[in-house]
This record gives C-alpha cells, sequence and structure tokens, in this order.
C-alpha cells in the first residue's frame, strides 16, 4: 500500500470525529436560535467563542495561568523528590517495604482531596493549602510505581553490575535507577496529572487562586458564556499538559 | 538475589510462630504514628484543635456513628438514628446511581469503539483526553443543567465516571482473543449473544477495573459536589463540621470515609481477580 494510501486510511476518521464534533456545536448553535435551548442554560457557541478575548484580556486569564502553572510544578517538585526517596527507601528495606506497602495502596484509593477542608485550617486560605492538597494526593502512585520500577530491574542487569563489582551504591546509581526511571517518570507523570487535577479543582472549591477560581467566579457572576470559555480553558490546559508528559513518557520509553 | 517482584508473606520468626516481624514492625509503625500524634497533641505545637487528642477524636466517632440525633418516621414509627447513616445513605445513592448511568453508558459506548476500528479512531482520542481533566469545574455547568439538589451531584458522578470505564471497556474489547470470537461466529450467535456470551465474559477483569476506577472518581466527583453547594451528604457533613470548627468531628467523618471508600475499592478489586 503506498503511502498516501496509508495517510488517507488513517486520516479519514480523524476528519470525521473533527468533523461530528463541529457538526455537533453547530447543531446546538441552531437548537439554541430556534429556541429549542433554552439560552440562559447553554449559551451560544459563537458567544463563547466570541467571549475567549474578553476573558483573557479582563479577567487576567494569563497571570492565573502561571500561578495555576506554579502551584502545579511546586507540587510536582515536592512529589518527585518525597515520592521517589520514599520508593527508593521501601525498596532497600524489604520489611518496611512488605509491612507499608498495602496501606500506601489503600491510601491511595482513598479520596484523599477531601481533606482539603482541613488543609484549609492548618494553611489558612492560601496557595499552600492547593500545593498540599495536591501534593498528598498524588504522594501514592509516584511512591508505587518507583517501587515497581526498581524492583522490575531485570536479574541479568544486576549479575553484570555484581560482576564488575561495584559498589551497592554504583549498582544503585548505574544500574537499578537508570533501568527503573521509565516506570519511575510514569508514576511522576501519573502524580503531576492528580496534583493538575487537585489544584484546579481546590482553586474551584476555595474560591482562591488561578484558573479554578476564575471558573467559580464567572459562575457566581452568572456569566455563562464566560463561564463556558473558561472551562473551554481549563479542559484545553490539562489536555496540553497531558499531551506534553506523554510526549516525554514515549520519549523515555521508546518502542511502548 | 531475594525476589523483590511480588509481596510474600514473610517468615514468622523462630519461636513466634503467631506474630511474625512483618506483624511486629506494623504495630511498632501504628504505635510511633499514634505517639507522635498525641505527643504534637499534648504538645500545643500547633493548634490545640488541628490535632485534637487520638481520644477526643475517638469520642467524635462514636458519636458519629452511635448517637441518635436524628428523627425519622418509618411506616408510622417514631425512630431516632445517628444522622451520619442517613448523610451516608444520600451520598451512597449518588455515587451508586452515577455508577449505573455513567457505567451503564460507559459500558456501551466502550463496546461500540472496540468492536468498530473506525469510530475508534474517530472518537476515542477525544474521550482520552478528556479522561485525565478535572471535572470539577463542570459543576457550575450543571447545577444549571440540573438544579442544586441531588440531580447535580448525580451528574458530577456520572461525568466523572463514565471516562475510565469507557476506555477500560474499549482496550478490553480489543484485547479478547480472536479465537474466542470465532468460537461466536461459528456457532451463529446473534449480537446479543455475542456480548452476553463472549465480549462481556472475556473482558470481565478490564471492565471491573473500569468500574473500580470508575468508582474512585465517581466518589470523589460526588463529595467534592457535596462540599460546594449542598445540604446533605457526607461532603456537606465535611464542609459543615468546617464551618462550625468541629475538627474532632472532621477527622471522624474523614477517617470513616476513607475506610469505606479503602473497603469498597479492595471488594470490588477481589472481584476481578477471583
Amino acid at each position: 500500500m503506498s503511502a498516501g494510501a496509508t495517510i488517507r486510511r488513517e486520516g479519514v476518521p480523524v476528519v470525521f470525529g473533527v468533523a461530528c464534533l463541529l457538526a455537533l456545536i453547530a447543531l446546538i448553535e441552531v437548537l439554541i436560535r430556534i429556541g429549542m435551548i433554552n439560552p440562559f442554560i447553554v449559551p451560544k457557541p459563537t458567544d463563547i467563542v466570541m467571549s475567549f478575548e474578553r476573558i483573557i484580556m479582563e479577567e487576567n486569564i494569563l497571570p492565573r495561568f502561571f500561578l495555576t502553572c506554579g502551584e502545579a510544578l511546586m507540587a510536582s517538585l515536592m512529589l518527585s523528590v518525597a515520592g521517589i526517596s520514599i520508593g527508593v527507601l521501601l525498596h532497600k528495606s524489604r520489611i518496611v517495604r512488605l509491612a507499608t506497602e498495602t496501606w500506601v495502596a489503600a491510601v491511595a484509593s482513598a479520596p484523599l482531596v477531601l481533606m482539603y477542608p482541613l488543609f484549609l485550617v492548618i494553611f489558612g486560605r492560601s496557595a499552600w493549602t492547593i500545593i498540599m492538597i495536591a501534593f498528598v494526593s498524588a504522594l501514592p502512585p509516584v511512591i508505587l510505581k518507583t517501587l515497581e520500577g526498581l524492583s522490575g530491574t531485570r536479574p541479568v542487569l544486576i549479575n553484570v553490575g555484581r560482576s564488575f563489582k561495584l559498589t551497592p551504591s554504583q549498582l544503585y546509581w548505574k544500574i537499578l535507577f537508570p533501568s527503573a526511571l521509565p516506570t519511575i517518570f510514569v508514576g511522576v507523570r501519573l502524580g503531576m496529572i492528580f496534583a493538575l487535577i487537585n489544584i484546579v479543582g481546590v482553586e474551584f472549591l476555595i474560591n482562591f487562586g488561578g484558573l479554578g477560581q476564575l471558573v467559580n467566579e464567572l459562575a457566581e457572576r452568572y456569566d455563562l458564556p464566560g463561564t463556558y470559555a473558561a472551562i473551554c480553558f481549563v479542559i484545553l490546559v490539562s489536555v496540553l499538559f497531558f499531551i506534553s508528559t506523554e510526549r516525554i513518557e514515549r520519549w523515555l520509553r521508546p518502542g511502548t | 538475589m531475594a525476589q523483590t517482584g511480588h509481596l510474600t508473606r514473610a517468615p514468622a520468626a523462630a519461636g513466634e510462630p503467631w506474630l511474625g516481624p512483618v506483624t511486629r514492625l506494623r504495630i511498632i509503625i501504628l504505635v510511633a504514628i499514634i505517639g507522635t500524634w498525641e505527643l504534637v497533641a499534648a504538645s500545643g505545637w500547633l493548634l490545640r484543635d488541628v490535632v485534637p487528642s487520638i481520644l477526643t477524636i475517638g469520642r467524635a466517632l462514636a458519636e458519629l456513628l452511635g448517637h441518635p440525633d436524628l428523627k425519622v418516621t418509618l411506616a408510622g414509627h417514631v425512630l431516632w438514628m445517628p444522622a451520619f447513616y442517613w448523610h451516608l445513605y444520600v451520598t451512597i445513592s449518588e455515587v451508586a446511581t452515577a455508577l449505573v448511568i455513567g457505567g451503564t453508558t460507559g459500558l456501551a459506548v466502550g463496546l461500540l469503539l472496540g468492536a468498530n476500528p473506525f469510530l475508534a479512531k474517530a472518537f476515542e482520542r477525544f474521550l482520552y483526553y478528556l479522561g485525565p481533566t478535572p471535572k470539577i469545574v463542570f459543576f457550575p455547568v450543571m447545577i444549571m443543567w440540573f438544579g442544586v439538589g441531588p440531580e447535580s451531584k448525580i451528574a458530577m458522578g456520572t461525568l466523572s465516571c463514565f471516562f475510565p470505564i469507557v476506555l477500560s471497556a474499549a482496550a478490553g474489547m480489543r484485547q479478547i482473543e480472536g479465537v474466542l470470537i470465532r468460537v461466536g461466529r461459528s456457532f451463529r450467535l446473534n449480537t446479543w449473544q455475542m456480548v452476553t456470551k463472549i465480549y462481556l465474559p472475556a473482558m470481565r477483569e478490564p471492565i471491573v477495573n473500569g468500574v473500580r476506577l470508575g468508582m474512585g472518581v465517581a466518589m470523589i466527583g460526588t463529595l467534592l459536589a457535596e462540599t460546594k453547594l449542598s445540604n446533605k451528604g457526607v461532603g456537606f457533613m465535611i464542609i459543615d463540621a468546617y464551618n462550625t470548627f468541629d475538627m474532632p468531628r472532621m477527622y471522624a467523618v474523614l477517617l470513616t470515609l476513607f475506610v469505606i471508600a479503602i473497603g469498597a475499592n479492595t471488594l470490588v478489586g477481589r472481584a476481578s481477580r477471583r
């Protein structure tokens, strides 16, 4: 099959998907215009698009975006340092791991973000509440994936290291850690995604900070097109974040 | 080299067959955590109410679960029960309804995408990229669409659990062995029979896994929505304890909630391995 035919075969469904999405948006626009959908509940898609400019110019969307990004970056840094260190420590001490790994897995399944009122009391209504709740609720997957990565090192690699008489610390830094890095990054990426979701969510809930607060404020002002536009912006930011971290993950694990 | 790839039961130390080293370490860790907590509570390093003594939390827990403070009339009889169970019932019914609606639609769409490569290529990427976005920002929209009652919380739960279930179902369908599908076809099963006799049984593990993930996010979506705008449910209890600055009660509600969430997750997880 020629390359052109392959591109056409791959491209047709993608174009069809995008066309369906655009058709759905057009249908909603028509239904609102003919009065089938209440415009006070769903604003016209054209109004939403028009209000993008307004929320960018008037609602300080860029500083808000950077604030949310800064919080996410801080939480991700803390997550990576703490999560990987705890994972390494648990891997080093087998008995501590046996005693606590099931606990970490259990905590990972608890809705930890619900502790945000507790963090509000401890840290006040500040960026630290948001960063800390994101850090705590996203920590377990980083620990578990670090452990999984270190334990999954192929024995042959470790034997090679031993045959070169590497010291335990050399074995760790030259063999175990590099081999576990792709899996560790899967955990860090998972943690970063959890952190971003929780950061925007808590910003919205406590009405403080960046993009989440913007959605809340516009909704409280009953600025419908603005609210929908802000939600679209939040979705856009998270999708871009998701795609870029996915690219890094693919780069780290070629062939998967 | 010691096998570290999976957990094995640690051999019990000689002479102490009933208490292995792992159990002993767990007890030590628990005692250390409780001791540190009590020390911080007694020292006054942090605000007294932020870290209340374990005894105070225990009392709040007993009051939460055992103190009958809600009057209910059931078939003409007046009964008193702890209000927590009523709030828990509200939340569980919201999460369960969300899981039924989101699970059924997710499963149906997942089966469709799994069976049809064209549709999968056209639409699955949208679902895949929308999956890990913060759903709670849709809450103002859900309030406008469904009102301030339980319906908007159910909608939040549904929206949250739809994505993991649809993606697991689509991926699960694609990994079914071709031989099973050919067996079904050679028996001339119709579409419904193919779904119920071949596809669903062969996909049990990914589906249960999707439901487990979906249940977790549905619970988070519903509870967060309850903390934002509600007058009932466990989420409301948490934010109510915050508003009245009743920290022991907040710890008690959170602890009970975590135990229930972890228990439900373990139960569904066991179902996939059975």
